[in-house]
Formats: C-alpha cells, structure tokens, sequence
C-alpha cells in the first residue's frame, strides 16, 4: 500500500484523448492528449501508484484520477551556474566609471 | 447533459453570464460596435471606489525609483543632449507581487459583494497569484487554471514556481497540458463550482489598473512638477496597456505617450506542445501581444475591456536575451532583483531612451516579484536544457526557439518597431470578418475610429481596401 486515507496526493488524468481534442491545433498538439494534475487529501481507505482513486483538493472539491505521487513537492530551483552572463554587472560597473570605454 | 468538447463550448454563453454576472448584450448594437464606456462605467467601479477596494487589501501605491545609473549607461551610447531619465514603479511591492494585484482587487472583492463562494482563473501568469492572493484575505476559495507541461510532462520553471505560489495562497491549482481547451475545462469548473469567472479581462479587472495610471501622473506631478513623458508598458493581453492609459487620461495627463512593448516570439506557435519549452517568456510576448490587439475579443468575456489599439501611440518588440540582459543589469547597477517578464518594458525603454532629450522622463510602469523558476538563472538553465543556445552577441540576431542571444554590451540594446497601421488594419479586418458584416453602420465606424485610435477617414480608407462598404 503506497497512501492512506487523509494523506496528500497528487492525481492525474485525460481530460480529452486525441480524437476529441479541438480541431483547430498544431499537428503536434493534435497527437497527444489533453492531461491534468491536481492534488488534494485521498479519500480511499487505501491506494497504490497507477490506481484510480478520489481526492478531496484544498478547497474541498471531489476529484477522481490516477493516484500518481504522494507528498508532492515543487523541485523547481535557481537553476545551474549560467557563466554567459557573468559579463554583464562587471562590464556596467566599468562603463559607469567615468573614462572607462567598453572594449 | 453531455460534457464533450463541442457540446461545453456551445454552453459557452450561458456559463459566462452566470459567472461574470454581466449581460453584455445590453452594450451591443448587433453590428461591430459596442458600447465601451458604458460598459465600464456601469458595470465597473469608478476610480475613487476602486481606489478605496484596494486600500482593503493592501494593494497600490508602489513606490517609484529613478534608475539613476541605468539612464547614465543610457547617456554613454546617446547622442549629446539625449537619453531621458528612466524611472520605474515598483509594482512588485503589492501583496502577490506584481500589479496583477490591481486587477484582481476589484474581481475579488466584487465576487464577494454578489454572494460567489469562490473565485476562479484561467492564467499561468502572475495574475493567479494576485487572485489567490485576494481570495485569501477575502475568505473566499480559489481555483486556478493553469497551462503548464508539454506532452512530456516537463513544465516552464517559470509557471511552477506561479502554481507554488497560488497553493501557497490556499488555492487549488489545476495544472494542464498544452492546448487551447484550457478554456474547456475552465467553463466546466465554472459550471460545476457556480465561482465567479475572476476574468483578466472584465471591466472589474481593467478598471483596477486604471488607478496605476493615475498614481504615476500624481506621482510625477508631485515630484517632478510635470506628467512622464512616455510609459512603457509591457504588452500581452492589453489590460495592462488599457488601464494604465485609462488612468493617466483619468488623471489629465492627455500628452503622455503609450508605448506597448512586447518579448519578441515570433515563429513560435503558442499551442505547439513541441514548441511550448523552447520560448523563454510564458506573458508578455507577442504570441499574446498581436493575436490580442488585432481581435481583442478572443478573450474569455464576450467584450473585452481591455483595448490596446484604443490608447496605443506606438509598439515594439525586444528580444528575449535584451530583457534577460536588463534583469541582471538591473540588480547589478540599480539593486533590484526582480523577475524577468516585468523587465520588458525596461529593456525597450533603455533603448527608447536614446532617442529623447535629456530631461525627458521615461517610466516602466511595473516590476514583478522574483524567485525560484522566475528568475535569469533557472530560465536560461531551462532554456540550454532544451536545446536553445545561449549567445553573447547582437541581439538583432536572435531567432525564438533556437537561440537566446545577450547584448554584447549596452550599446547593443534596440527595439524592433511594429508596423501599428497593419496591426489596426488586421484589427479591422478581423471585425468585419468575425461579425459577417456586409455593410458597416456609422456608429460602427465611430467605434473603428476609437477601438484603433485613429478618425473615421483612416476607417473608411482601410474599408474601402477591403471592399466594404459604409452605411451613408
């Protein structure tokens, strides 16, 4: 068993397969569904990854999905050292200082 | 009641009126024009009203710098006597962090004065957390709805870090894949909640930028004894664009010039789930900037009150990298971090600036808040890890999706003019197209003249261009 009743979770859902999307898109958008994720407090007595279950979200309304994460997180960050940019405060600074010319 | 695409859409209508609690169809003439001011004066606030909703909660009066060592790097590549001083309001001082707080004061507090439990929007960009934001200290619920992953499931940094920020406001973030059937879900959310539509584009929303345009005119006339000379307003929707303006006018400060500025994405489709990861900009951009100044009614209101053609004096783009540059220059040189996407228009002002005397003032009428995802490094960490190439070099050169190229130096910032008078011809156009209409009324044209800043003669020309003809 992956997540019991009351636990955090994150669910995921079609909400429209290929064949019924819009007809005005990309080709590419046209190939692949149209998905979802949301999250809330799981509502089965217990679930397991891939299973569908139903979820309470934050502000109380029932969802159904497939059962795909528990205690999710947000991984996203300041990102890696981006050294291209490193130029840009020293140069500035230099140019601001009378008599300084750019290179 | 089915809930198929088709059948959703065409319940459309009903859905909106329900959630917006406006009937526009008592503004329409039943041909192009419609009645503007009317729609904002009756079902908007007035700005002493609005002025007074947003004390409630916090948000306005920013604080305004002058960037003072900007506009002397701006000195060095002008000619003598040139390069306008450059100031900016600090937008990103309102509780959710970007002006975006303005328009969602009004939606919000109005939602509650109608009795609506909740609120939801259909937004991937800061205007989410404003509304979430609002919700929270209203004490209503929140729902947004957000565009964010491609079919890999791979998300822009820059839009997880604004789902973060609504959950962390306590709302429920619906996060979807690529596609312009967020609308469809979006409707569907209305209906089975029955929350208020917090639309960007309701005259609740506009009305409340109105009042950064009248701050700005006080501002400056208090400290500088004058109006600004030119705002630069990063454009996307146009909202931004059309209450600021609308403020300024309020305000009587008729000389001052509108500039709209846009991230230049051109070449990159916006419904393209292949394409989705390889722009570096999720607003501002003229992936929104042109498909809504040359039809603003493909919003989600049948009428939308935000009309950039209405109150633009000029547009123009920047490049992606231009607008990365001046991030980072702005915290180097002036101490202020702050996110990327607020910085367009300061990186089209820095180029502007060269153009006006020296004691002209220039404003950029916003900043946004910054932090993970939102934010030079994990955007350009994003960007290389899908392929774009980071280039140090001229920014003329740039292509959108392919490569992101950084000024090699100040002196390489430059703005790419958009020719308006095609853009107001596309706008005409796309009227008479949407409207079916054979033979444009009189009070039309008046409207065409207004909705594009221009006279009926310049109407009736492009009409005749287009084989129209004009009820006489």
């Amino acid at each position: 068993m992956d997540a019991k009743k009351g636990d955090w979770v994150r669910i995921h859902n079609i909400i429209l397969t290929p064949d019924k999307r819009a007809s005005n898109l990309p080709e590419d958008t046209r190939k692949v569904p149209l998905e979802m994720w949301d999250k809330g407090f799981l509502l089965n007595e217990e679930a397991n990854i891939g299973q569908e279950v139903e979820i309470e979200t934050y502000i109380g309304r029932r969802v159904t999905g497939i059962l795909v994460e528990i205690n999710p997180y947000w991984g996203h960050d300041f990102g890696k050292c981006v050294p291209e940019i490193l130029y840009i405060g020293r140069q500035a600074r230099a140019l601001l200082k009378e008599g300084e010319d750019i290179e | 009641m089915s809930n198929s695409y088709d059948e959703v859409m065409a319940r459309k209508s009903e859905i909106m009126k329900k959630s917006v609690g406006i009937d526009y169809s008592i503004f329409e003439s039943g041909s192009i024009a419609f009645d503007y001011e009317r729609m904002m004066k009756e079902t908007g606030y007035s700005l002493q009203e609005i002025e007074e909703i947003q004390k409630q909660t916090s948000v306005g009066s920013t604080p305004l710098y002058e960037l003072k060592n900007i506009t002397k790097l701006v000195r060095k590549f002008s000619s003598p006597g040139k390069g306008a001083r450059i100031f900016i309001k600090d937008e990103a001082c309102n509780p959710s962090g970007s002006f975006k707080a303005r328009r969602a004061a009004t939606s919000v507090y109005h939602a509650q004065k109608l009795g609506y439990k909740g609120v939801i929007a259909a937004t991937s960009g800061n205007y989410g957390a404003a509304v979430a934001s609002q919700a929270a200290m209203r004490g209503l619920k929140c729902i947004i709805v957000q565009e964010c992953y491609d079919s890999r499931g791979v998300g822009q940094p820059e839009i997880i870090e604004k789902a973060r920020a609504c959950e962390a406001y306590g709302a429920e973030v619906v996060q979807l894949t690529v596609g312009p059937e967020l609308f469809y879900s979006f409707l569907l959310l209305l209906e089975e909640t029955g929350y208020f539509n917090a639309s960007l584009y309701t005259p609740f929303g506009i009305a409340g930028v109105e009042t950064l345009g009248y701050e700005l005119s006080m501002d400056f006339r208090q400290r500088e004894g004058k109006d600004p000379d030119v705002v630069v307003i990063t454009n996307a929707g146009g909202g931004n664009l059309t209450g600021t303006a609308r403020g300024l006018i309020k305000a009587g400060a008729f000389d001052t010039k509108i500039v709209g500025a846009s991230v230049n994405l051109e070449g990159l489709h916006m419904a393209s789930d292949e394409q989705f990861n390889k722009k570096s900009f999720t607003t501002g951009h003229t992936g929104f900037g042109i498909p809504f100044a040359t039809w603003p009614d493909r919003s989600d209101v049948p009428r939308s009150a935000a009309r950039p053609l209405r109150y633009m004096d000029r547009y123009v783009t920047v490049n992606q990298g231009s607008v990365f540059y001046m991030t980072e220059l702005l915290a180097q040189v002036e101490g202020l971090e702050r996110g990327p996407a607020g910085n367009t228009a300061l990186a089209a002002a820095f180029s502007i600036a060269q153009e006006l005397d020296e004691d002209k003032i220039i404003v950029v009428q916003e900043t946004e808040y910054t932090g993970a995802g939102k934010h030079i490094l994990p955007q350009l960490t994003f960007a290389k890890e899908n392929g774009i190439e980071l280039i140090i070099g001229d920014p003329k050169e740039e292509i959108p999706g392919k490569n992101i190229i950084l000024p090699k130096n100040p002196g390489y910032m430059h703005t790419t003019e958009i020719d308006l008078d095609k853009i107001k011809r596309s706008y005409i156009k796309n009227c008479i197209a949407n409207y079916k209409v054979e033979t444009v009324t009189e009070n039309d044209l008046e409207f065409l003249a207004q909705d594009t800043k221009s006279s009926k003669e310049y109407v009736i020309n492009v009409l005749k261009d287009l084989n129209v003809n004009v009820e006489r």
